[in-house]
C-alpha cells in the first residue's frame, strides 16, 4: 500500500470489492482441492484410479466438466487475487474464508457424488474403504463450516476488523 | 523408421509392411517426406520474408514471433511427414501426439506468430483492405464465434473416435488427408475464437469465452476418458488406455496454456490503470 493511503481507503476498498474477495477464494480453494486430488491420490500415492470397471457413464462427464472448471478456477482465481492486491482491496480472512468453504463443497461433492453415486473411483483399493470414506467426508463438511464462520464474520467490515487492524 | 504395433484384429492397418514400397501408407512415404521438408522450408521463408519487409517498413516484428511461427510449422510437418507421421498409422499412441501436435500445439504456436496482421501488413494496401472486408464479413464471423468454434473442434473429435470414421481414416487416403486437415483447421479457428492474440474484428466478452474454453476443455477430457472406457473400432484395448490417457494428460497441458493465457488478457483488460490500458489497445490485445 502506498504510504499516502490510509487504512480507512484501505478498508473501503475491501468492502467495495468483499465479494470478489469471497468468490477469488471460493474458486482459489475448489481448485486447491482439485490439485491436491490429482497430485497426491492419483500421482504420488496411486491410490485412485484414472477410470474403474464400475464408473458410469455420468461419472465420466462429471469428472470431466469439474477436471476443467477446477484448472480454470485455480488459474482465474490467481489472476484475481492479484488483480485485488492491485487495487489495496484484499481481505484475508475473507478468502481464507471462501478457500475453506470452496474446498470443503468440492470435496464433498467428490466423496459423495463422485465416488459413491457416480462410483468414478474409490478413495484406495482393496482395503476396508468405509474409515476413508468417513475422513474424507467429515474433513470436508469441518471445512465447510469453518469457512462459513470466517465468511460470517467478516458480515461487517468495519466492526469486526476495528480492533484487529494493525 | 518404422514402429510395428499392429492392429491385428482388423485389416485396416496392414501387417505386412516390411520396406519399401507396400502397404497404402507407405507407398508415399519417401517422396511425402521431401515434399514435408520443402514445404516446412516454404512456409518459414515466406513468413520471415514478409514480417522482414514489414519490419523494414512499419513497425518491428519481434523475434519471438519468428520462433513461434517456426515451431508451429514445425508442429504440423511433424503430424504430416515423417518417421511420427507413419507410425501415427500402426500406434494408436503416436496418432495421439499426432493429435495433440496438429489439433492443439500447432494453432496455439501458429496464432502468436500473428499470420494475419502479417498478411495484411505484407500485402498490397488493395488487396489488404479486400482481405479486410472479408474477415468483418458475417460468414468469417459467425465461423470464429467461440461456440461454432468449440462445437466444431469438439464435435469433430467426438465423430473420429466415437463412429467408424476413424476405422475408416486409415482406408482413405483422402478421407486421412481431409480429417487431418479439418483437426488443424478446427484447432486453429478454436484457439483464436478464444484468444485474441492476432487480428479480431469482433470480439466476445471474457466471460463468453471462458465458459466456452471451460466446456470446450471438458468435453476434451470426457472423450478421452470415454476412448479409454471404450476403445475406437480397431484399437487394441491397451493402445486406447495408453492413447486416451496421452490425451487427457496431454490436451490438459495444453489447454492450461489457454486458459492461462485468457485470463492473462483480463487482468490487463481490468487493470485500474489507465495507462496500461491504452497500451494494451494499441497492441490490440484488450
Amino acid at each position: 500500500m502506498k504510504p499516502n493511503e490510509s487504512a480507512s481507503d484501505h478498508r473501503k476498498e475491501r468492502e467495495k470489492y468483499a465479494s470478489r474477495n469471497l468468490w477469488t477464494g471460493i474458486l482459489f480453494g475448489l481448485g486447491l482441492v482439485a490439485f491436491i486430488d490429482e497430485v497426491v491420490f492419483h500421482q504420488l500415492l496411486h491410490w485412485h484410479h484414472f477410470y474403474d470397471k464400475s464408473t458410469k457413464d455420468i461419472g465420466l462427464v462429471s469428472d470431466g466438466l469439474f477436471h476443467a472448471f477446477s484448472w480454470f478456477a485455480t488459474i482465474a482465481s490467481s489472476f484475481m487475487l492479484a488483480d485485488l492486491h492491485r487495487r489495496h482491496a484484499f481481505w484475508l480472512i475473507k478468502w481464507l474464508g471462501g478457500i475453506l468453504l470452496g474446498g470443503g463443497v468440492f470435496q464433498l461433492y467428490d466423496g459423495i457424488i463422485q465416488h459413491k453415486l457416480m462410483r468414478l473411483h474409490q478413495i484406495r483399493y482393496n482395503v476396508d474403504i468405509r474409515p476413508y470414506d468417513w475422513v474424507w467426508n467429515v474433513i470436508a463438511a469441518l471445512m465447510i463450516v469453518a469457512g462459513l464462520v470466517l465468511i460470517f464474520r467478516t458480515r461487517h467490515a468495519r466492526t469486526y476488523t476495528e480492533g484487529a487492524e494493525s | 523408421m518404422m514402429v510395428h504395433y499392429l492392429y491385428s484384429d482388423t485389416g485396416a492397418f496392414s501387417d505386412h509392411h516390411e520396406h519399401g514400397a507396400h502397404s497404402d501408407a507407405y507407398s508415399f512415404s519417401f517422396e511425402g517426406d521431401w515434399a514435408g521438408l520443402l514445404l516446412l522450408l516454404l512456409c518459414i521463408g515466406v513468413y520471415v520474408a514478409a514480417a522482414l519487409t514489414t519490419h523494414r517498413h512499419h513497425r518491428s516484428w519481434p523475434l519471438h514471433r519468428y520462433l513461434s511461427w517456426t515451431a508451429g510449422i514445425l508442429c504440423v510437418m511433424l503430424s504430416v511427414a515423417g518417421p511420427l507421421a507413419r507410425s501415427s498409422h500402426q500406434s494408436f499412441q503416436n496418432h495421439m501426439l499426432v493429435h495433440l501436435l496438429l489439433g492443439m500445439l500447432a494453432p496455439i504456436l501458429i496464432a502468436y506468430a500473428k499470420p494475419v496482421t502479417l498478411l495484411l501488413r505484407a500485402m498490397p494496401v488493395p488487396s489488404a483492405r479486400k482481405l479486410s472486408r472479408v474477415l468483418k464479413s458475417k460468414a468469417v464471423h459467425m465461423i470464429v464465434h467461440p461456440w461454432v468454434a468449440a462445437i466444431w473442434n469438439i464435435g469433430g473429435m467426438w465423430l473420429l473416435y466415437m463412429t467408424d470414421l476413424f476405422h475408416l481414416m486409415h482406408q482413405y487416403r483422402l478421407l486421412y488427408a481431409v480429417i487431418h486437415f479439418h483437426l488443424f483447421a478446427a484447432g486453429y479457428l478454436f484457439t483464436i475464437s478464444i484468444l485474441y492474440i492476432d487480428l479480431t474484428s469482433r470480439r466476445h466478452s471474457f466471460r463468453n469465452r471462458a465458459i466456452t474454453l471451460i466446456l470446450a476443455a471438458a468435453g476434451h477430457s470426457i472423450l478421452s476418458k470415454a476412448i479409454y472406457a471404450y476403445p475406437p473400432v480397431g484399437v487394441p484395448r491397451e493402445a486406447a488406455e495408453q492413447g486416451g490417457m496421452l490425451m487427457y494428460y496431454g490436451g490438459g497441458a495444453v489447454e492450461l496454456v489457454l486458459m492461462f493465457a485468457l485470463c492473462a488478457h483480463w487482468f490487463k483488460s481490468v487493470s485500474p490503470s489507465p495507462r496500461s490500458k491504452k497500451v494494451l489497445h494499441r497492441s490490440g490485445i484488450s
